[in-house]
């Protein structure tokens, strides 16, 4: 079977599973409506104003769109920065590249960025500074004089996620709590509705930094053989890694700026991916955007009723599925092999 | 009729000791020219230069005065990957982690034949699958890289170097990894190679006695300048060796009449 045969056939497979997510996540929640209720607001036979209209197309369906694609941006950034350091526990979070989208997005709503299209595509640019600004950091430190250690790199990620950390406790405290309102929901991540126009937003920057990062793909590929030897064989080592790190920032900020920080979800659907499609990046980015989204949506429906009417953040779920994870991955790889 | 490879004149100095290990180093103005179908071998004593020779020519450093060419043409006009489909380059070793298996490997060897490519074609894969061929991967080709034996991964690399189908192929110290039985093959192999598809052959090596056995031709480098280019029997003189590593040695001939250099250990 040829290259683009398997990896349309693995689509498919992934695709079916989403659309099977996607669909139990329409018809579960705490509004208690019956599947037939749904079913009618979903095919438009529903009264606009009904509560089965309204809680399924208003609620549900725009946070549906937002998991998957927090969840498809995030899975690809981790194999972004996974590729680009050369270690498959580098991911937004664990690099503390989350935690600079999220100071971002702070001193924004500090500034008053607030409701409306604009305000949006202010947060997320904000959120896209503090995440190319904390990802540089990691990387200085991490490629300082003394090579470039796993545990280096891990080491810088955990601090400079401390330190954005630390700076948002600084700014909640200082600013009057009333401005923040929700920021402590927010920060755990948190799926709340999106209007239809950030919706947008962020779809067409998800799609924007998933593009750059398939784009080069093959090239991600080469990049495991050194950056001398990639750039032996006619890559632009230095042109490729700028480019991946921009976009693995970009999706990093757009997630945070829309959802929060969510963590672990670009640390474990890679790595369960490669188990099934294998090492390949040309293979891993279109498929792990896939299986991220049907993770996130997976994580926010448990996240939306294990606990109803109250709701978990969906970031808690993936922390406690994501910790664990990374802790066995460090164990396998630790040992000799 | 121009030579494949020409450095004219090529000068070359690390801006500042970026690394403070290394030693300040320099090429004041190197020239010599690697003629078609020849295996022609750079030796010399370490910091000599060799390293830095061949990152000079697959362009990872830039000459600050003078010029390389390929064919006539200076190679700092080619794309990148129009220099990787005429030179390609066989490391030490691959680097580690390598989650690739080799078949993986060896296709990356077609990269600057589609940079644009997003998945390799049926040209590619037979490529691939013939530059196995040739250094008897085929066997290992869904094997992961990591888990080869030193010799192994060898062949796999030269596979990748093959499958660039280059003119040149250049290799950086082939068998600083390998045990006897593996030189031998290599070197076996090399020639082969040479024999059967007339590649060029660049060989950077601390082995004196590999060099002198496969070479056509040696270059022998002292800090950064030629100390004598020619036939292994003119280079791998006792006086002119003594003289650049700095240490006694005895030269004698094989069976198959190249030099063959010994070190005298000082028993005193």
């Amino acid at each position: 079977m040829s290259d683009a045969r398997r990896l349309a056939t693995a689509l498919s497979a992934l695709g079916v599973v989403l659309l099977a997510i996607g669909l139990t996540a329409l018809f579960v929640g705490s509004a208690g409506l019956s599947p037939g209720a749904v079913a009618r607001a979903l095919t438009g036979r529903a009264e606009t104003s009904s509560v089965e209209a309204i809680v399924t197309l208003s609620l549900r369906l725009p946070r549906v769109a937002a998991a998957a694609l927090a969840g498809a941006a995030l899975a690809v950034a981790g194999v972004g920065f996974q590729a680009l350091t050369r270690n498959p526990l580098a991911e937004p979070s664990v690099l503390g590249v989350s935690s600079g989208a999220a100071f971002g997005v702070v001193l924004a709503q500090i500034l008053g960025f607030e409701t409306g299209l604009v305000a949006a595509l202010g947060v997320a640019v904000f959120a896209f500074a503090g995440a190319l600004l904390s990802a540089a950091i990691v990387y200085l430190v991490a490629t300082a004089p003394g090579g470039l250690a796993i545990q280096t790199l891990l080491l810088a990620g955990v601090i400079v996620g401390i330190f954005f950390s630390a700076a948002i406790t600084v700014i909640i405290s200082v600013v009057d709590f009333n401005r923040l309102s929700g920021v402590i929901h927010w920060l755990l991540g948190n799926l709340a509705p999106i209007p239809l126009s950030s919706l947008a937003l962020f779809a067409a920057l998800t799609g924007a930094g998933v593009w750059l990062i398939l784009r080069h793909a093959r090239e991600l590929n080469l990049l495991a053989l050194g950056e001398e030897a990639a750039s032996q064989l006619g890559i632009d080592a230095e042109r490729l890694k700028r480019r991946v790190f921009v976009a693995a920032a970009l999706l990093t900020g757009t997630v945070v700026a829309f959802t929060g920080p969510i963590g672990f979800v670009g640390l474990i659907v890679p790595h369960v991916l490669r188990g099934l499609v294998g090492q390949d990046n040309r293979f891993l980015v279109p498929t792990c955007a896939v299986a991220g989204a049907t993770f996130l949506l997976a994580a926010d429906t448990l996240a939306r009723n294990v606990v109803a009417p109250a709701e978990l953040s969906v970031g808690v779920i993936t922390a406690f599925c994501g910790a664990p994870f990374f802790v066995w991955v460090l164990r396998a790889r630790s040992r000799p092999a | 009729m121009t030579a494949l490879i020409e450095f004219d004149h090529v000068a070359f100095a690390y801006a500042r000791a970026a690394d403070p290990r290394t030693r300040a180093f320099a090429f004041p103005g190197l020239s010599f020219a690697i003629e078609r179908g020849e295996i022609f071998g750079v030796i010399g004593p370490n910091s000599a230069g060799k390293t830095s020779l061949l990152r000079l020519l697959t362009r990872v450093l830039s000459p600050q005065r003078g010029e390389i060419r390929l064919d006539g043409r200076p190679i700092a006009a080619l794309r990148s990957w129009e220099l990787a489909r005429e030179v390609a380059v066989v490391p030490q070793d691959a680097p580690r982690p390598f989650p690739f298996t080799v078949e993986q490997l060896v296709l990356m060897g077609r990269y600057p034949h589609g940079p644009r490519r997003f998945f390799e074609d049926a040209a590619d894969a037979a490529a691939a699958r013939d530059a196995m061929l040739a250094t008897e991967t085929l066997s290992l080709a869904a094997m992961p890289l990591e888990r080869l034996s030193g010799g192994e991964r060898q062949r796999a690399l030269l596979a990748r170097a093959l499958a660039q189908e280059p003119r040149l192929l250049v290799l950086d110290e082939p068998t600083a990894h390998l045990d006897l039985r593996y030189q031998a093959e290599t070197a076996a192999l090399l020639r082969r190679l040479n024999r059967e598809r007339g590649m060029t052959v660049l060989l950077v090596s601390h082995d004196l006695n590999l060099a002198a056995e496969l070479a056509d031709r040696l270059l022998l480098l002292r800090a950064g300048e030629v100390a004598r280019v020619g036939a292994p029997g003119d280079v791998l003189e006792q006086g002119l060796l003594e003289d650049v590593f700095g240490c006694r040695v005895t030269v004698d001939k094989s069976a198959s009449g190249r030099p063959v250099v010994q070190l005298a250990y000082d028993r005193g």
